[in-house]
């Protein structure tokens, strides 16, 4: 009994956590619009509800209603499972997101690696749902997505080991503490950039988004989903949009502390602080999204190998002779 | 205690029969989907076990980049061809031996391993340098990782890095009549060697030289 109550504490827990990140995907898509609107000067959504808040919440409604068409040549068990391990992945990760110092859903000593771990197994949904529409767009889509996630793995890997090195632990926790008097992105600024670059790149947003670039490949991996399948891709790449941004809130904008570490402003709780962290990085996603063009494909991979690796293997290089010399290395 | 073995059960269960899965399948890519629950199951087992460094590791190495490299040239194959060629043919007998004489030689050395474990343990003793409960199980395996196996550790690197080198160099060929694009020559290309402004005459055209 005691075990059971244990259990169902658990679950309260998470269903804590994963209801307010689905709202908040949902919420994000309309931002997410509405930027890309006024930036062109349109309006963007804004009927459904005040200010439009609720079009996010009629899509999926609509979505839900729609018929699901399974192609009859494809390998139906590997086309259904791909939609549902895209959001699971996207959602499992937000277990070991720390909203303050005690609200966490899982402290574990090596969030940083988790974190690292899930977004790299993210490729799969979409090579799954590739390879399984057995249709040349989709696959050619898959293979794209995945030789593009692949590479950008690589430098956001080199990139927290910059971090780790100033930290020296790969509790997500300690990584937030650790910049309690200057937030990474003063000193590590280069590889703030990289990181952001490289998590456009991991998300598949624009300028990246060549594993659905609808003027080659329709819709890339997408492109025979239908009906709430669709609509469960699409919500797994926005939840996974904003764990790109709450990562690097972590790593570099200091997580849930606030900016100053006075009166006033330490009333406000951690969570509101990384929210807003969040959303200042989300907005930059999606300015990204409205003001540059889409790259060709060559030049992607140039830029990840060619450019972001070496530099980001330099940055470790010179950020661990600085800490060695200066003596600033963190042993404990 | 129960739920742990619960745990332990269920993704060994998971691992062992993936892990049959993988060479019952018919289907490569099959295959391929059951070697990587396969890889997760494990690294499961890795964190119930306490190593979770090791676990996280595997769970990023192998399955979210290696598996995705199998899967690309898996995907590649054409499944329904293989099938003709490799259960209906004859030739595949040949290769019996040698995966024989291989998995006979994997089985004595698990045994050799698991034997001096249950006989020996003092061979396999590293108390003295991991389990300190006071540090976490990364800062343990960095603190001999890069002292007592240095250069054990160099070498690996090394001999990964001639591996990659020989690979390379084994796929890399030189085709003549590629062009090939030149950032820097794209990029400092000016105005004036690009465009030559013409007053052109009615009825008679430009000469272009060409």
């Amino acid at each position: 009994m005691e075990y059971l109550s244990a259990v169902f504490q658990e679950v309260y827990k998470i269903l804590f956590l994963l209801v307010p990140v689905l709202v908040s995907v949902a919420m994000i898509v309309w931002l997410d619009r509405r930027v890309w609107a006024f930036v062109q000067k349109r309006q963007g959504p804004n009927v459904v509800g005040p200010f439009g808040l609720l079009q996010s919440l009629a899509d999926a409604l609509k979505y839900i209603f729609k018929e699901i068409i399974i192609p009859s040549s494809s390998n139906k068990v590997i086309f259904i499972l791909a939609p549902i391990v895209t959001m699971t992945l996207a959602l499992i990760a937000w277990a070991v997101i720390p909203f303050s110092a005690t609200q966490v859903l899982a402290d574990i000593n090596v969030g940083i690696l988790y974190l690292f771990a899930v977004s790299s197994l993210g490729v799969y949904g979409i090579i799954m749902g590739g390879w399984a529409s057995n249709s040349k767009y989709p696959f050619l889509g898959a293979i794209r997505s995945a030789a593009q996630m692949v590479s950008y793995e690589v430098s956001i890997g080199v990139i927290i080991i910059n971090v780790l090195l100033c930290v020296g632990s790969l509790n997500l926790n300690d990584i937030v503490i650790a910049q309690k008097n200057m937030w990474f992105v003063i000193p590590l600024f280069p590889m703030f950039v990289i990181f952001f670059i490289s998590a456009l790149a991991e998300t598949n947003r624009p300028p990246f988004d060549l594993p659905e670039a609808e003027a080659e490949l329709v819709a890339g991996y997408q492109t025979e989903y239908s009906g709430m399948m669709y609509a469960m891709f699409w919500l797994g790449e926005y939840a996974n949009i904003l764990l790109m941004c709450a990562m690097g809130a972590i790593l570099f904008l200091g997580g849930w502390m606030s900016p100053i570490d006075v009166y006033p402003f330490t009333l406000v709780p951690g969570a509101i602080w990384l929210i807003l962290k969040i959303l200042l990085l989300f907005i930059l996603f999606a300015l990204v999204k409205a003001i540059v063009p889409r790259y060709r494909y060559d030049q992607l991979m140039r830029l990840g190998w060619k450019v972001f690796l070496p530099l980001s293997l330099t940055w470790v290089v010179l950020t661990a002779s600085y800490l060695f010399y200066f003596n600033l290395l963190p042993v404990n | 205690m129960i739920a742990h073995a619960i745990f332990f059960y269920t993704f060994s269960i998971i691992a062992v029969v993936s892990a049959i899965m993988v060479t019952a399948s018919k289907n490569t890519v099959h295959s391929v989907f059951f070697l990587i629950l396969d890889f997760i199951s494990i690294s499961c087992l890795f964190i119930m076990i306490g190593a979770e460094f090791l676990g996280m590791i595997m769970l990023i190495v192998y399955v979210g980049a290696v598996a995705v490299l199998f899967l690309f040239v898996v995907m590649m194959l054409n499944v329904a061809q293989q099938k003709n060629q490799w259960f209906a043919g004859q030739q595949s007998s040949r290769h019996i031996p040698v995966g024989l004489i291989i998995s006979t030689l994997i089985f004595f050395e698990i045994i050799i391993v698991i034997g001096g474990w249950k006989y020996k343990p003092e061979i396999f003793d590293i108390n003295n340098s991991i389990s300190q409960a006071s540090i976490s199980n990364t800062h343990s395996l960095g603190q001999i990782l890069y002292t007592d196996y240095i250069h054990v550790f160099q070498i690996s690197g090394m001999i990964l890095l001639v591996a990659m080198v020989g690979a390379i160099v084994l796929t890399f060929r030189q085709r003549s009549g590629v062009k090939r694009q030149s950032y820097i020559k794209q990029i400092s290309r000016e105005r004036a060697e690009g465009v030559e402004v013409l007053e052109v005459q009615s009825n008679k055209g430009v000469k272009l030289d060409d």
